[in-house]
């Protein structure tokens, strides 16, 4: 490979990236993106569709519990606003920290075990970690009702220095700035670009190519006497601590945790992204993120209203026909959408939206085999190391 | 004993419909290779033909009774079921007994949904990664529960037992303990009973007849058998829409004792993969097996003086047991050699 020109593309996207992610409120306006809601959410589920990327689309290792991290990034994350303070930057240290732990433990034992058995084995821990959280633990989790900061904890910084008003809601800030609207997408928007440095970094060093080389051949590894390990924990480590990010952002931007975080759907969600965008590639999970949580937001607004006037050029049956039958696929239905789609994707483009774009710069012919490295890996899946 | 004995026999209704969950998962997995996850939404579409069937069999005439008045004053609506006014008694008894009468609805329904999912979707993924066997059936998982959603609504629908079967059974007393010591409600009986009949049904299905034959020695080695002029495949498609028959039934009889909603068979199949990795991936038995030990013991975990030993330990036992058996015999409890050991 040559380094000198690698460099330049990655220093290259990597502008391209940040540009992109901060102007976001600009260029996703006009399709109705562009409030701080949704953005935020991009931001967010893009941190952890980048963090499971690096176990699943480098290693290959298909774990249907990551969402166990996001839940005890949100809960750490709450935890340490009641106790320290509103302040957004030590809830966001602590919950990397303990999701990290936490995913130490968990990635211990489920990687003694490959393929179909670590995916239940995370699926196992995740559903232990949603039911402990639901019933036993109630005096931590708060049970069913989430875990919210009350005015009456004690918060030790913010009543060393109470600047703030201490009557309303209590929302996150970063010294003295309200992490709401745009700041809090900003906040997230800065994270989300350090997040996809460090990947991108990952994915170009040593490190990921062992991660790689797992993946291809783990059988070979051994053989040579190589102890692939360490290495997988390593990036299950580092896949929790960016769910964890990502759940402390969760409870940066809205703070309240509840246990349904953890549910095993949401894990499924997040191999959904990573899967729709692309494993393997450095992109697809944050464009896999946004277009999923693009959907969730807009589609499952629509009504028969709107379809009524979207559909009002054909004529009067017609009509009628279209806007029933798309009914199904919008508002409560957009699941039923997400799921056609997820089907579509797997049969057809198992590489993802990424796989899609490298063919369609392909057919065209223009910059067919140097840009085209990155997804090429993604169209090999894991074959989850034999 | 008498404590002991209730346990066992609460655990056995939940670990019958696991195991029967199970055994179809295995049939799919030990024949075509194929991770179903999907299998759940199966056991929810057959409980939702029973609510299908109820809900056909009550369609309602409305008449008015001319005599009578609401307290509104406008005449008394009289409604009565179609069926009840075509056929009578008949038809009564139709309504009472909608869920086993559902079961010869489900039966051609899950044989011809088995068939059209295999021959339209899973048979292209056989030689594909499991990863991606894994993603693609969780997906029509998703399609089917967010379809039975639409029609049927996101609530549970309880669906009654009939009438004779409605009560308690006097459990103890039949096996000569104290009256009223060890009390079962009638229809788990009958799950138990069915549920062993389909158990049995199966197994003597796969060790008595050729078909059978056949399709055990393609487990076994399916090359082989293929080199032998047999038409495999096709016999593994009927296998699979075997499985998704038993799925299916096993949701027709569990619905008077969980109300059927849309994601019923989410919650059922992580608990059956669990109950498939602990038997032994590919072993028909050992899944059988552990759907019940599963069962049993997520029974005995709900007892009050168990979980003032180990708080929780109710809602994680199944997990629990699964983390142990995997890490200390990897194959699962049955597992033959040389199936999935990564």
């Amino acid at each position: 490979m040559n380094d000198m020109a690698s460099n330049t593309r990655d220093n290259l996207l990597m502008v391209v990236f940040t540009a992109a992610v901060l102007t976001m409120p600009i260029w996703l306006t006009p399709i109705g993106a562009g409030y701080p809601d949704l953005l935020q959410k991009f931001a967010i589920f893009g941190i952890f569709a980048v963090g499971f990327n690096i176990l699943f689309g480098l290693t290959g290792y298909l774990s249907f519990g990551h969402a166990a991290f996001l839940g005890v990034g949100s809960y750490t994350a709450v935890w340490t606003f009641k106790l320290l303070g509103m302040n957004a930057v030590p809830a966001v240290f602590m919950s990397i920290l303990f999701a990290g732990i936490f995913a130490a433990a968990i990635g211990y034992i489920s990687l003694r075990r490959a393929g179909i058995y670590f995916s239940i084995l995370t699926l196992a821990f995740a559903q232990m970690c949603y039911n402990l959280a639901y019933s036993v633990l109630t005096p931590i989790t708060n049970g069913e009702t989430g875990l919210r900061v009350l005015n009456s904890d004690p918060r030790i910084f913010d009543r060393m220095f109470p600047s703030q008003d201490t009557d309303g809601v209590l929302l996150a800030d970063f010294f003295g700035i309200e992490l709401t609207g745009y700041q809090g997408f900003y906040f997230c928007a800065v994270l989300l670009i350090i997040a996809f440095y460090v990947s991108l970094r990952i994915f170009r060093s040593p490190f990921g190519m062992m991660l790689k080389a797992v993946k291809s051949n783990q059988n070979r590894m051994n053989y040579t006497g190589l102890n692939t390990r360490p290495y997988t924990l390593a990036a299950f480590v580092i896949s929790g601590m960016y769910a964890g990010l990502a759940g402390a952002l969760l409870c940066v931007t809205d703070p309240l945790a509840g246990a349904e975080r953890m549910q095993w759907t949401a894990s499924g969600e997040v191999v959904l992204m990573t899967i729709l965008g692309g494993a393997g590639t450095l992109l697809g999970p944050i464009l896999g993120a946004a277009l999923i949580k693009y959907f969730e937001n807009i589609f499952s607004a629509f009504n028969e209203g709107t379809l009524q006037s979207f559909f009002s050029f054909l004529p009067e049956s017609l009509r009628e026909i279209t806007v029933s039958v798309s009914s199904l696929f919008v508002g409560e239905g957009w699941h039923l959408t997400l799921g056609v789609l997820f089907m579509l994707i797997v049969v057809f483009l198992p590489g993802g939206i990424m796989e899609g774009i490298r063919r369609l710069i392909a057919l065209f012919g223009k910059r067919g085999p140097g840009d085209g490295a990155e997804a090429k890996k993604a169209g090999a899946l894991p074959a989850a190391a034999e | 004993m008498d404590a002991i004995l209730l346990q066992i026999l609460n655990g056995l209704d939940k670990g019958a419909a696991y195991a029967l969950i199970a055994l179809g998962l295995t049939l799919i997995f030990g024949t075509l290779g194929v991770v179903n996850f999907a299998h759940g939404a199966l056991f929810m579409l057959g409980a939702f033909c029973a609510v299908a069937v109820h809900q056909f069999l009550t369609l309602e005439k409305i008449a008015l009774d001319p005599d009578k008045t609401t307290a509104w004053g406008s005449p008394l609506e009289i409604r009565t079921p179609y069926i009840e006014d075509w056929f009578g008694d008949f038809g009564a008894t139709l309504i009472d007994f909608s869920v086993p009468v559902s079961i010869l609805v489900a039966i051609p329904v899950m044989l011809i949904f088995g068939l059209a999912m295999e021959r339209g979707l899973v048979r292209f993924f056989y030689k594909r990664p499991h990863a991606e066997q894994i993603l693609v059936t969780f997906g029509l998982a998703i399609v089917m529960q967010e379809i039975i959603k639409q029609i049927f609504g996101a609530n549970p629908i309880p669906q009654p037992a009939p009438e004779d079967l409605r009560g308690m059974i006097d459990f103890g007393a039949m096996i000569g303990l104290d009256a009223g010591a060890v009390v079962y409600p009638w229809w788990r009986m009958v799950y138990l009973l069915f549920s062993g009949l389909m158990i049995g049904g199966v197994f003597a299905f796969l060790q008595y007849t050729t078909f059978g034959m056949v399709v055990r020695a393609g487990m076994a080695d399916r090359d082989t058998v293929g080199l032998l002029g047999i038409n495999i495949d096709r016999r593994f498609t009927v296998m699979f829409a075997l499985a998704a028959i038993v799925a299916g039934l096993a949701g027709v009889m569990y619905t008077p004792i969980l109300s059927p909603d849309y994601h019923m068979g989410m919650d059922f199949l992580v608990l059956s993969f669990v109950v498939v990795v602990v038997g032994g991936m590919g072993s028909l038995s050992g899944a059988v097996a552990a759907g019940f030990l599963l069962g049993i013991l997520q029974s005995f975990a709900s007892m009050n003086e168990v979980k003032a030993i180990f708080p929780g330990i109710d809602q994680i036992i199944i997990y629990l047991v699964a983390v142990v058996v995997l890490l200390v015999r990897p194959r699962g409890l049955m597992g033959r050699k040389g199936v999935m050991e990564t």
